[in-house]
């Protein structure tokens, strides 16, 4: 259950590797999360963050193998979670996602399809399905890790950022759809952060590193907005960048 | 099965809300039928005034005991009335008082049902003379999973106190026998002494508290230094007929006034900041005495003057509000002024806390009082630090032996709560014998793991 503050006692990460997730997760271990299931791609990746948030004071994580490429997983694994928590889950964080490599999407229709269908479709299906299993348990809070990248999207990242600007669009919709049944949904738009996601890639203005986007993002969490933005700052920086003429706008620097 | 509707529910606070079906049965048949009907979560609710999550059941079945609502004749000879677990002190005043009879325990508002004061083992202003409500309290009546069983503290003494403070986790009770206080009128002499800082008013508790039946102390949290915890006094006893003026002798047991004002919406959260609490807390020391003896006042004046405005809890915004109340004992009593020094340096808004003293506690494994002290703060949601500033000062609490207030909690953890209260292990007794399949069960219960 949530206590007042809205501190979770179990939380599901889709994407259970996911830096940035993790981070949130260990500060909501600090709180009242005793109980985490990690759920992702990579078997070996998800047990050394499972050991990891043990050895940080959670009293119980499982990890749950999937692969985004197929949509038609995702029923199966929302319900293999609730078994694995053996019981409500307080918060569902989604996290999943590509970055990909713009040069090469350019002109590769299988990898195109492969970034929307990570990045879009799964999580999109993983809401769905989500979605009669929150309206039963009575209470429920979703934050769905969007990007600053699909506010507009840019030459420089245009495929990450359309997927990611689906997936906005489509949690705003799906928070007004559950609001009034007490389901809290919230949006994280993420500016530049240092993961292993970015990793080599150049940085944007007003990047941050793990751990300030967690405490944002934690405190976010705690707030009625229905969108996180982080850093801050960036709600307003976007406000200006979003009504830059195109001939500007297209000539962003990557 | 009854018909029932599904809704969102929050406690007193307005913080972490969860849906239910809502179900009112109106008779304990009723309530077996309901029962029966569902594998859980059931918790029963009634007028929805425990601060926290108390009597919310996410997904599950909120058994709602409003329309347990019958009272017997009042036996003038021994005070014993029985009363539906729906019937509110408010209601059961109505009756009593020109009847010549008082709750003989009443909290700040008269706005909670028999069924939620048993749950909650409410105690009042004269808990150092009277305890808690069970202790007037002679049979229950209760629908638990296993059966219904007529419950007296001779008949099952593990599950009459099992009950008593229980949050309804060992069944629903669906009526109770109270004995209540004979009084001559529902008048309460009154005196008043304003102190200028903690220690004064609580050397003035310590030494003189005996001598009146009601005593409760409104102390400042927002003033720092050396007025820190500043506070007024307040003590009374039932006023005997022969002492009222001629006016008040023509209706000398008039019941309580309806609530004049209400706050019609919730406005957003921050119009009860610092500042403005500042200034309230301001206004209401100067407006008190500095001393004042044998003021006679209406029962709603001195025991229920939060229920002057309805729906007072809205003012603290849309983001909620939560309250800590702890006991300690009186070795203890430092950890009032730690308390109240945490939250007055840090930058968080408290409106005026109370404090009393408390007599022996009930042998209930969850019943809260003990003897020394409690104290009482509203805090609404917000400040940053806020979580762990209450962390901070649940262990403070529990180091010294103390405990918080389940019928307040909305925050506290798991772990800290079983520290606060050793004897949880005849709880899960009870809860075995009575309900093998874990019917019962509460978003506060889930919560703390006691379901």
């Amino acid at each position: 259950m949530r206590n007042a503050f809205g501190h979770p006692q179990s939380v599901l990460v889709l994407g259970g590797t996911s830096d940035i997730a993790l981070a949130v997760v260990r500060r909501l271990i600090d709180a009242r999360t005793s109980t985490v299931v990690l759920a992702g791609r990579d078997d070996a990746a998800l047990a050394r963050s499972a050991d990891e948030l043990r050895a940080h004071g959670a009293a119980k994580v499982e990890t749950l193998v999937f692969d985004a490429v197929d949509p038609s997983s995702a029923g199966s694994v929302i319900d293999q979670a609730f078994e694995l928590a053996g019981g409500p889950l307080d918060l569902v964080l989604v996290a999943l996602g590509l970055l990909g490599d713009q040069a090469a999407n350019d002109d590769d229709a299988v990898a195109t399809a492969r970034m929307f269908t990570v990045n879009l479709t799964w999580p999109a299906a993983a809401l769905a399905a989500l979605r009669p299993t929150l309206l039963a348990q009575g209470t429920g809070h979703v934050a769905v890790f969007s990007s600053v990248a699909g506010v507009r999207v840019r030459r420089a990242n245009f495929t990450y950022g359309s997927t990611k600007a689906g997936l906005d669009a489509f949690t705003q919709g799906y928070a007004d759809s559950v609001r009034a049944e007490g389901i809290k949904v919230q949006i994280i738009r993420p500016g530049f952060v240092r993961t292993k996601m970015t990793e080599g890639l150049p940085e944007a203005p007003f990047t941050t590193d793990v751990d300030a986007a967690a405490d944002t993002i934690v405190k976010g969490l705690g707030g009625t907005s229905t969108v996180i933005w982080s850093p801050p700052v960036l709600q307003a920086v976007f406000v200006v960048l979003r009504h830059l003429p195109s001939m500007i706008w297209r000539r962003m620097p990557a | 099965m009854i018909d029932g509707t599904e809704e969102l529910l929050t406690g007193w606070g307005n913080t972490a809300p969860s849906r239910a079906m809502v179900r009112t049965p109106r008779n304990a048949a009723e309530v077996v039928e309901v029962l029966e009907g569902t594998t859980g979560p059931l918790i029963a609710r009634g007028l929805g005034r425990s601060y926290g999550d108390a009597s919310q059941c996410a997904g599950g079945t909120v058994l709602s005991n409003r329309a347990l609502w019958h009272l017997s004749p009042i036996d003038p000879s021994t005070g014993l009335v029985t009363a539906g677990a729906g019937v509110s002190i408010d209601e059961l005043l109505a009756v009593a008082l020109p009847a010549g009879f008082f709750v003989p325990v009443t909290p700040g508002t008269r706005q909670v049902t028999v069924g939620g004061a048993i749950a909650a083992d409410i105690h009042g202003k004269n808990h150092h003379v009277d305890g808690s409500f069970m202790r007037h309290v002679t049979s229950m009546t209760m629908v638990t999973p296993t059966g219904v069983v007529t419950v007296t503290p001779d008949a099952d003494p593990a599950l009459f106190w099992a009950t008593a403070g229980g949050m309804g986790l060992t069944g629903i009770v669906t009526e109770a026998t109270i004995r209540l206080l004979a009084i001559e009128s529902s008048y309460v002499t009154v005196d008043t002494e304003r102190f200028d800082d903690l220690d004064t008013i609580m050397a003035a508790m310590q030494s003189g508290d005996a001598g009146y039946r009601y005593s409760v102390a409104w102390v400042d949290c927002m003033t720092k230094g050396p007025r820190m915890g500043r506070g007024v006094l307040t003590r009374g006893d039932h006023t005997p007929r022969a002492a009222l003026s001629e006016k008040q002798a023509r209706s000398p047991l008039a019941i309580p006034a309806g609530p004049k004002l209400a706050v019609p919406f919730t406005p957003p959260s921050g119009l009860l900041n610092r500042l403005s609490i500042s200034a309230f807390n301001e206004l209401w020391y100067r407006k008190a005495p500095a001393k004042r003896d044998g003021e006679i006042q209406s029962v709603g004046t001195f025991f229920h003057p939060l229920d002057g405005v309805a729906w007072w809890n809205r003012l603290h915004g849309t983001k909620g509000f939560l309250q800590y109340q702890f006991a300690v004992s009186d070795d203890h009593g430092d950890v009032v002024r730690q308390a109240i020094e945490i939250l007055s340096s840090a930058a968080v808004p408290s409106f005026l806390a109370v404090l009393k003293r408390f007599g022996p506690g009930d042998p209930g494994p969850l019943s809260f009082p003990i003897e020394g002290w409690t104290l009482a703060l509203d805090i609404p949601v917000g400040p940053p630090q806020l979580p762990s500033l209450l962390d901070t000062l649940d262990v403070l609490v529990a180091e010294a032996g103390g405990r918080l207030y389940l019928a307040k909690d909305s925050r506290v953890s798991a772990e800290l709560l079983r520290v606060m209260y050793p004897g949880l292990g005849a709880l899960a007794d009870v809860r075995r014998r009575i309900d093998p399949d874990g019917v019962l069960a509460s978003d506060l219960s889930r919560r703390l793991e006691l379901s």
